[in-house]
Formats: C-alpha cells, structure tokens, sequence
C-alpha cells in the first residue's frame, strides 16, 4: 500500500511536469503549431531594413497575415531581400500592393506592413512586391531636418 | 614555507584524486544493462524522495518569486508609461533565469543534502558494505536510482516552478494592479519564443539537476564513516553544489543567449 501511494505520487509529479510544459508552450510562448505548415512566400526588396528581424509581424490594417521568414543580401542588386511567409487564407493581395516597414509604438518591435492595390491579379508563390519603402532611420531624419535647417 | 607548499599540493592531488572517483562513481553507476524489474520500482521510490517531497518549497517560492517579480516590473515600468511589459517580463526572467537557478539552489538545499545524510549514513553503518558482502552493488543498487532521480525530478520542478511563478506574477500584476489581462499576455506571448527561451531554461535545468545530484551523492558516498563526516559532506553538497550551479549559469547563459 505504501508503494502504491508512492506511485501515485511520482506518477502526479510526472502530470504536473508534463502540464507545466505545455502551460509554458502555448500560454506563455504562444507556440502555436498551424502557423509554420501553411502559407506561401512572398519577396520584397528594402533599401534598409533598420531593425527587422525573422518572426517578424507581417500586417494588412494592423492584422497579422503572416510573418518574416528570412532576410539576406540581394548581391546583384544590394539591397536587403525580405522573404515572407503569407498565411493561406489570406489570397486576395493585388499584384500592385506596397510594403513598408513600420515600428510597433515609439520603441516597439518593427514589422511589415502592406498596404493593398487596385489590380485584380493577386500576389502567389513567389512573387514579389516590387513597392516598398524602408525603415525609418532615426539619424537620417535628424539628418534630413538639420539639412533642411541650415539650406532655409 | 616548505610546509606550506607541501600543504597545498597534497590538497591539489586529494581534490584531484576526489574528483577522478567520482567520475569513477558516475561511470560505474550509470554504465551498466539495464534491469527494468528491479531498478524501476527503487527509482519511483527515489523519485517520490527526491521529487514529490521537494514540490511544496518550489511551489511556495515559485508563487511568492512570481508576485514579487511582478510588483517589482510594475513600480519601475509605470514610470515609463510600459507597465503592459510586466508580463514578458516576468515571463522571460523566471523562464530563462531564476526558475532554473533557484530551483537548482532549493533542490540542492531540500533533496541534495538529504540525498548526502542518507548515503553518509548508509556508508557510516556499514550497509554498503554489507551489500556487497551479499554480492549486490551498491553503485547500481543505492547509487544509480538516486542520480537517475535527480535527474529527471529538477527539470520537472523547474518548469512547475516557472509555470507558478509566472501564474504569481499575473495574480499581482492583473488581479491586484489592474493591468489588462489580454495584453499582459498577449506581450508575453509576443517575445517568449519557445525554443530560445522556454527550450534553453529547460536545457539548464538539465545540467543543473545532473551536476548537483551528482555531487550530492558522491559527498555522501566519498563522507568520512563518523558523525562528524557526513555533517562536513551534508555542508560541502549543498555550498558545492550552489557555486556549481551559479558558475554554470553564467557560461551557460553566455553560451545560449551572448551570442557568441
């Protein structure tokens, strides 16, 4: 008998170790496991992706509809090429639509945010936004407005 | 002067010759077929030991560390205006710090020192001798279950730990404070990522749970057969085991998150 509550206690040991896992997964992580399966991939060119980060937010009016997958060097070009990952649902983008990236607040995360066109071909597998504009770089506008300071 | 050196190299060669046996311990222990039928039942019993009756002071400091986390972020982030960050916060310093350090730190405390006694007292009655006197091995009957369940109890507890913690600190924070639940969460959720965060506390704990059973068994198994010995083994576990742990949480923490 002695054993026997012995096992039971170990055993809600083991149960507790197992919900505090997922506890720490899915509430405190929000790991969430539809996200990386579907989706297809979109490209964007960026004079400067100040600082954007993979598993970066990728938003339509604030929504999030997908998420930064990659960023590198386009070595023809010079410039950041952003790879993102748009969820499936989400297949009403215009070829024409731009993209820009944008900071979460005064100090907040950057993301990408797309603003929609008018064509009717819509963004697929590959395809790339060919409007963009870059990260907001807090020197170059201070630079910018000493310049225009001193040209007055 | 002679002395002295004399002194200090005997004390090199003895810690030298302390830490080759127990590498040799662990060897001897762990390296062996296994024996489901009769290791199973003393792991449970040892698990019980060394796992369950540590639950209570890991849940009592997890709550009351989470509060004080949470009451802390808040006074010093409402001066910036930021108090919805509170909850990563909480979230990201139990998660990747103070779970596993301090659950290291009590395990080694609560089970490690018992674990030390136990074994110091076993060798000073003369039962591990006995049992090799009816040819069992007292490595693989004593030794082996004790480090198996330290190692798989402290990472077990670590993520209660966290996980009450963290339910602490939203207690304070949302209940008590008044910050909006869903952003408190939903920050959390925003900059806790699994596998860098949540995966590498785990990690940690994992070495910690390995480090500190071992060294508490060894000092129990290595103690001087007297009463006196297994008190100076009892304190050399656990101030061992602290700086062990505080030691490695620094490299590891460089390892994992200094990019380096």
């Amino acid at each position: 008998m002695r054993m026997r509550s012995l096992e039971i206690g170990v055993g809600g040991l083991i149960l507790a170790g197992a919900v505090s896992l997922i506890t720490l997964a899915i509430n405190v992580s929000g790991l969430s496991f539809s996200d990386s399966t579907g989706g297809y991939n979109i490209y964007a060119r960026f004079e400067n992706v100040g600082g954007l980060t993979e598993r970066a937010k990728v938003s339509l009016s604030g929504v999030q509809i997908g998420e930064v997958t990659a960023i590198r060097i386009d070595t023809r070009m010079l410039m950041a090429d952003v790879e993102m990952r748009i969820f499936d649902e989400v297949d009403y983008l215009s070829k024409d639509s731009s993209a820009q990236i944008l900071t979460a607040g005064l100090l907040g995360e950057k993301y990408i945010g797309i603003t929609p066109g008018f064509e009717e071909e819509t963004l697929a597998e590959g395809s790339r936004i060919e409007d963009t504009q870059s990260a907001l770089v807090l020197e170059e506008l201070i630079g910018k407005f000493l310049f225009n300071k001193v040209s007055e | 002067m002679i002395e002295r050196l004399q002194r200090i190299g005997r004390n090199t060669l003895d810690r030298l010759a302390a830490t080759g046996r127990a590498g040799q311990m662990l060897v001897q222990s762990l390296i062996a077929p296994p024996e489901p039928t009769t290791m199973l039942p003393l792991l449970v019993k040892q698990l019980h030991f060394v796992g369950v009756l540590s639950l209570v002071i890991i849940l009592v400091s997890g709550l009351f560390i989470g509060m004080v986390l949470g009451l802390q972020g808040y006074t010093i982030l409402v001066d910036y205006g930021s108090e919805q960050a509170v909850g990563q916060m909480v979230a990201l310093s139990l998660v990747r710090e103070l779970a596993p350090v301090v659950t290291a730190l009590l395990f080694a405390g609560r089970a490690g020192s018992a674990v030390t006694a136990e074994i110091g007292l076993m060798k000073a009655t003369e039962q591990l001798a006995s049992y090799e006197m009816i040819g069992v091995d007292p490595l693989r009957r004593i030794i082996a279950p004790r480090l198996w369940a330290g190692f798989i109890s402290l990472p077990i507890l670590t993520m209660i730990f966290s996980v009450v913690g963290i339910w602490g600190g939203s207690l304070v924070a949302v209940d008590w404070l008044g910050i909006y639940s869903g952003s408190f969460w939903a920050n959390m959720q925003a900059s806790v990522d699994f596998s860098t965060d949540v995966l590498n506390g785990i990690i940690k704990s994992l070495v910690f749970g390995f480090v500190v059973i071992w060294i508490a068994v060894f000092q129990g198994y290595d103690a001087v057969p007297t009463s006196e010995g297994i008190s100076k083994a009892t304190t050399r576990t656990v101030v061992y085991s602290s700086l062990a742990v505080l030691g490695l949480d620094f490299i590891l923490t460089a390892m994992m998150f200094g990019e380096i």
